[in-house]
């Protein structure tokens, strides 16, 4: 492993000063679980590594109707907050299945979806929850939708000396509610062969007035299809329409075949868990 | 060349000054640095447990922690787990339980129980079960270091 | 049947004696060796699945500060090209030092090239890469049949396999044997239901947590000491000395504590290269830890391959048998296929059969001993195709294998006799099991199918050598030193056995494993063995310490030897009631009636008790997803006489759920030129807690003729059932086939859908 040095960073400016001395030579760091086998695995060399998890900012969790979570909040600091799950369930279903609890323990939802992979579980529940992306750096700062992050495997919009900052996440309207389910072979421990992510808003007759659907690990991104929030707009949440959604689904992706599942495999399970999560999520908006 | 990072951090209730290579993993810095050789490697990236420690609180896996990321931290690895006083009960119901085949997760399995057993006592045997996924084990099947658990359960 | 004989110790639940240090992290494994002044190793492995090294360039390594000492193949000795019996498996010594480090090519991904010795493991890895190697990279074959293939790529140069006794005029053929008996033709004319299928199984790995290891000093007296993490120190030994052309007494063998091994830790790999980089350091100690992937891509998993039967049945009865076995060994000759071969049948009375077995060396990590090399093979074919004919002939699924099982007396596929075995009171005891008279609710109501299955399975395990040296400790303990790594509580399996027989505690005899100076010559722990020879060994040295003891007795009180008796922990005299003395007692009168007493034991045992397991398996199956989620388990096994049930259950436990996660998820999964693409534990997918359900066990104790206490061997026979036994309850959940390993997610969606259009 190329040797690089290691930086505790304690304020923003410190961050932003270590990024842009060494450019595309440094990476922030937070739990690791990404980062460090990466490094070891030879997958890239880096000069210095920035620890962010002391600086304050990036450590917020500030539930005041919307949700604000800063990028090195652990996922099990998030999900171990009671009024985070009352408020969120959609983001603990995809929060307590990543890795196991040693993951869980580091890694924060915000370095994954700096990872960018398309398999990332965290990043289609963020898209269903409408999050924005607070983006900062020595030249600024800026804000962008988590659906716009990502531009292909490994690959987003930050540019060198670019960090996350925080995430926030809207407050859950009335007759709001999302779900994340994702395949794997195990029940722990493996990444998803395909996830999938939906929210739906009901309306006070029970009409679907906003649908959102996200699927992980079936293209070069995480796919955010649109075409079912303007099927499922309008409509009942009935089976029926949550199949044809399934249907959409499948056509819409453009996954690969590899060890972890073929090109049919994917297809069909973003189908099914299309389903599966819009009738989750119908259910939690119901409940409330 | 980078230079040494210096790290003051306590480890089992004791306090430890040393000077680590800035890449270095906790996991190395435990075994090779320091000569606690109890926390085992299988993987080195996070997929086995073996090389569980708690680091402020929490159970890590100390081969996707840097060494220099502990200063001014607290870690527990296994050397800490028994006292003068004698064994943990975890300790204890392993061995009673015959939860351990070659031994080599056990350090592992036995800091990651302790963690959930401080945090839930009641933990039901599914709670068990995915508790200790990040643990692999392949001697055992994981029946005897579930019951361990839960012998560890009921007598305390 | 189950064993009836009283013991005291035996079949007790005593704490292991390597338990404390093991629950504490003092144990120290391979990876914990530190000596002073030690270096550290790395290896330069092939990135090709088949490739001629044109030339290697060392030299910007070498001028690494840091770097110590850089090898290649030229630095290996030329070792002779002769076979050497390891146990389980052979060695050919020049074989194994081109798979040590690759002399011309390339035979796998992962074949070593080349070795640094450094001052950081860091340094070494640095260095490993600043190491140029030109390649010529060639045509690779990672399955039996395209290494068959008329226009298969030659992998072992010069080599000519055996087939059927002739030369074989296909390159990768490493051997091809055949078993004949009866008239298999009229057996098959004669039967009036005939079912044949292939069945095909991914290579998989033992997957043990922890690496391989090796720390290493050769000296200027061409002395090698090794520390290393092995399941026997004698055939490292064994294999140092041809590899490195040492004189055996030359090499002192430290087997540290061991993270596992299941048959992969009986071959070595870095350990020659440590040793041959201190020598070329000047004696210092150097250590190579291997990491993760190389575990996978360099060292000895079980072979894929495919395996092919026909049953003919008439009137209820087996009656011809026909098998066609083939297995990859790997880039050189030497897979489980002869094992395989002597368990196809062995289940089951068939008069007429017929087994060939194939040998082919393919383009991928050399084959080891996995837990029962090669019956889970054989058996994932014969258990699913006697399910099959138990459904088209509507029969009861284990009364058909009581109706036709092997037992004492009946010919094995491959010649032998059966001795006294106990086949027929297993399948009894599976039948007359909780699980199997326990309803299964086949929809759950959750749109979940479900569905059981049932497999039988049957390892033979092995004897061979061992030695045990005790001695006496006046405060009436007893130290008992033994050459068998202890991966699973074999220190107190053994020394219970001693302690039964001297009548005292098991906590009364303290078991430690020596290096190779410091005990006879003892055999791997391996086939099932440990407890049954080793143990075997105490039992004797047990007795030769009674019979020391009672000359010293007949001294003490000045009477005939044969006047004094042992029974019951206590010498007496036969004459004189007065005269009495526990063993604790006269343990204390060593020192001053003559000194001290020791004793040895050794065996060479030939044959060793066959053992048989059948497993329950029940199933619960989402068929939009394929996800297979094992709800119970419960393995059924004859063990002789279970001297630590807890560590049988164990083995049971153990064993079965290696088994599960071959059937379901592991594989080793080849892109087109020969690569292993998950190597890594996150995506060769083993089980976790989470995926398992208890395991029960139900032990069943036919004792073992020939054991003193009627051992069997206990490790191996519960990995042969769990492939069938998951296939069969696939089966009967789905109405699906599946003939290929593993059973994953993605195969039974595609299965289905091929079943409902
Ligand atoms: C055993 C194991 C199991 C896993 N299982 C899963 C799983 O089930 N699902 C899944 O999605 N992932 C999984 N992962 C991957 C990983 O754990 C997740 O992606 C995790 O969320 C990463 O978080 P981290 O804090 O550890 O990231 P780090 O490794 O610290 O960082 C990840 C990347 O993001 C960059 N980064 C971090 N923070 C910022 C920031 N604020 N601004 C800009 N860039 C930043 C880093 O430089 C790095 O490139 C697993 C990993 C392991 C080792
Ligand atoms: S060694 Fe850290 S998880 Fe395996
Ligand atoms: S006891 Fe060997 S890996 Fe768990």
């Amino acid at each position: 492993m190329h040797p690089f040095d290691y930086v505790a960073a304690t304020s923003i400016a410190e961050v932003n000063s270590i990024l842009a001395q060494h450019g595309n030579r440094a990476r922030p760091l937070v739990g690791g679980t990404d980062l460090l086998v990466q490094l070891r695995g030879g997958r890239f060399d880096l000069d210095a590594v920035v620890d962010i998890k002391g600086v304050p900012e990036a450590n917020v969790l500030e539930l005041n109707g919307a949700l604000k979570m800063g990028s090195a909040v652990p996922l099990a600091v998030m999900y171990e907050d009671q009024a985070v799950r009352d408020a969120y369930p959609g983001l603990i279903d995809c929060a307590e299945l990543i890795g196991g609890i040693q993951i869980q323990s580091r890694a924060s939802m915000a370095a994954n979806l700096c990872n960018s992979t398309p398999s990332g579980d965290t990043i289609c529940p963020m898209i269903v929850h409408s999050a924005q992306v607070n983006i900062t750096g020595a030249n600024g700062d800026r804000t962008v939708a988590v659906e716009d992050f990502c531009t292909g495997p490994g690959r987003n919009v930050l540019e060198d000396g670019e960090w996350v900052l925080d995430i926030v996440f809207p407050a859950p309207a009335s007759g709001f509610g999302a779900a994340y389910e994702r395949f794997i072979p195990r029940n722990e421990m493996d990444i998803a062969v395909a996830g999938a992510a939906s929210s739906v808003t009901l309306d006070g007759s029970g009409k679907i007035t906003d649908a959102l659907v996200a699927l992980a690990s079936v293209g070069p991104t995480p796919v955010f299809v649109t075409a079912i929030t303007d099927l499922l707009v309008g409509k009942e949440p009935t089976e029926e329409n949550f199949v044809a959604a399934g249907k959409i689904a499948y056509d819409a992706v453009s996954p690969i075949s590899d060890m972890r599942g073929t090109i049919e495999q994917r297809r069909h399970l973003s189908g099914v868990l299309t389903r599966r999560t819009l009738t989750k999520a119908t259910e939690r908006a119901k409940a409330g | 060349m980078v230079d040494k990072v210096h790290v003051k951090t306590t480890i089992n209730g004791q306090e430890y000054e040393f000077l680590v290579e800035p890449y270095m993993s906790l996991l190395e810095t435990l075994r090779d640095v320091l000569n606690l050789t109890g926390t085992k490697e299988g993987c080195n990236d996070g997929n086995c447990g073996a090389c569980t420690v708690e680091m402020n609180g929490r159970i890590v896996d100390s081969c996707c922690v840097l060494g220099a990321e502990v200063n001014g931290g607290t870690i527990n690895t296994i050397e800490g787990m028994a006292t003068a006083e004698g064994l943990h009960p975890l300790q204890q119901a392993f061995l009673e339980e015959a939860a351990l085949q070659c031994g080599i997760c056990t350090p592992g399995f036995l800091i990651s129980a302790k963690s959930l057993l401080e945090r839930e006592p009641d933990a039901d045997e599914h709670r068990i079960r995915y508790w200790l996924a990040g643990n692999l084990c392949r001697c055992t099947g994981y029946d005897k270091i579930i019951k361990a658990v839960q012998k560890t359960q009921a007598t305390a | 049947m189950v064993a009836t004989q009283e013991y005291k110790v035996i079949g007790t639940r005593p704490i292991r004696h390597d338990g404390l240090d093991k629950v504490t992290g003092r144990a120290i494994y391979g990876a914990d060796v530190k000596l002073p002044d030690m270096l550290y190793g790395f290896v330069l492995r092939s990135p090709h699945a088949h490739a001629r090294i044109r030339s290697i360039d060392t030299s910007a390594a070498e001028a690494m500060p840091g770097v110590v000492a850089v090898m290649t193949a030229n630095d290996m000795p030329e070792a002779a090209d002769e076979l050497v019996d390891l146990g389980e498996g052979a060695i050919n010594f020049s074989h194994a030092s081109d798979h040590i480090m690759a002399m011309s090519k390339a035979k796998f991904k992962g074949h070593p090239v080349a070795a640094v010795a450094a001052t950081s493991t860091n340094v070494a890895r640095e260095a490993v890469a600043a190491i140029k190697v030109d390649w010529e990279v060639l045509k690779s074959a990672v399955t039996v049949d395209e290494a068959l293939a008329p226009d298969a790529p030659v992998i072992l140069d010069g080599w000519v396999g055996d087939d059927l006794g002739e030369k074989s005029t296909k390159p990768n053929v490493g051997s091809h044997f055949r078993h004949e008996f009866g008239d298999i033709e009229k057996g098959f004319a004669d039967s009036t239901t005939i079912i044949e299928h292939r069945y095909d199984l991914a290579m998989v790995h033992q997957g043990y947590i922890e690496p391989h290891n090796g720390t290493a000093i050769w000296d200027q007296e061409d002395r090698v000491r090794l520390w290393t993490s092995t399941q026997g120190a004698f055939t490292v030994r064994t294999q140092l000395a041809g590899i490195l052309q040492l004189d055996e007494s030359r090499i002192k063998v430290t087997p540290t504590e061991i993270g596992g091994g299941f048959g992969g830790k009986i071959p070595i790999y870095v350990e020659p290269l440590a040793a041959i980089l201190s020598k070329k350091s000047g004696g210092k100690p150097v250590r190579i830890l291997m990491d993760r992937p190389e575990v996978f891509e360099a060292t000895g998993p079980t072979p894929g391959g495919w395996v092919s039967v026909r049953l003919g049945v008439k009137d209820r009865k087996i009656i011809a048998g026909d098998a066609d076995i083939r297995f990859d060994a790997g880039g050189f000759p030497g897979s489980p296929v002869g094992a395989a071969a002597m368990c196809v049948f062995s289940c089951y009375d068939i008069e007429n059969t017929r087994i060939d077995g194939w040998d082919i060396i393919v383009n991928k990590p050399k084959t080891a001993a996995y837990r029962a090399p090669g019956s889970t093979h054989v058996a994932y074919a014969i258990e699913c195709i006697i399910d099959e004919i138990c459904e088209e002939l509507d029969l009861d699924p284990i009364q058909f294998r009581l109706d036709n099982a092997s037992k004492e007396g009946t010919r094995r596929g491959d010649g032998p006799i059966f001795p006294r075995i106990g086949n027929i009171e297993t399948l009894e005891a599976a039948r007359d099991s909780a699980h199997w008279n326990a309803p299964l609710d086949k929809n759950p109501g959750n749109g979940n199918v479900r569905g059981r299955g049932i497999a039988n399975g049957y390892w033979f395990n092995v004897g061979l050598k061992s030695s045990v040296n005790l001695s006496v400790n006046t405060d009436g303990t007893v130290m008992l030193i033994e050459g068998s790594t202890d991966i699973g509580g074999t220190r107190a399996s053994i020394a219970m056995q001693a302690a039964e027989v001297l009548g005292i505690r098991a906590e009364d005899i303290i078991p430690t494993v020596v290096d190779t100076d410091s005990v006879g010559y003892t055999d791997v722990t391996g086939g099932s063995r440990t407890t049954y020879a080793t143990g075997f060994a105490a039992y004797k040295a047990a007795q030769n310490l009674i019979d020391e003891l009672t000359a010293r007795a007949a001294t003490i009180w000045d009477i005939p030897e044969d006047e004094v008796v042992f029974e019951d922990g206590k010498f007496s005299s036969k004459s004189d009631p007065e005269l009495s003395m526990t063993f604790k007692e006269i343990a204390g009168k060593l020192n001053e009636t003559g000194g001290p007493v020791s004793s040895t034991g050794a065996v060479d045992l030939e044959n060793a008790g066959g053992g048989f397991a059948v497993h329950i398996c029940d199933l619960e199956i989402d068929p939009e997803t394929g996800k297979t989620d094992v709800i119970r388990y419960t393995a059924v096994q004859d063990v002789g006489k279970a001297i630590h049930p807890s560590y049988v259950e164990g083995q049971m436990q153990g064993g079965a759920v290696q088994g599960i996660g071959w059937a379901l998820n592991e594989e080793y999964f080849m892109s087109d030129d020969g690569q292993m693409v998950n190597s890594s534990y996150l995506d060769y997918r083993m089980p976790t807690s989470l995926d398992l359900p208890e395991i029960e066990t139900v032990i069943v104790e036919v004792p073992n003729p020939i054991h003193p206490f009627g051992v069997r061997g206990v490790g191996e026979p519960p990995i042969v059932p769990p492939v069938a036994a998951i296939a069969n309850a696939i089966n009967d959940a789905l109405g699906i086939r599946l003939r290929e390993a593993p059973m994953n997610p993605g195969r039974i969606l595609e299965a289905l859908k091929e079943k409902n259009g």
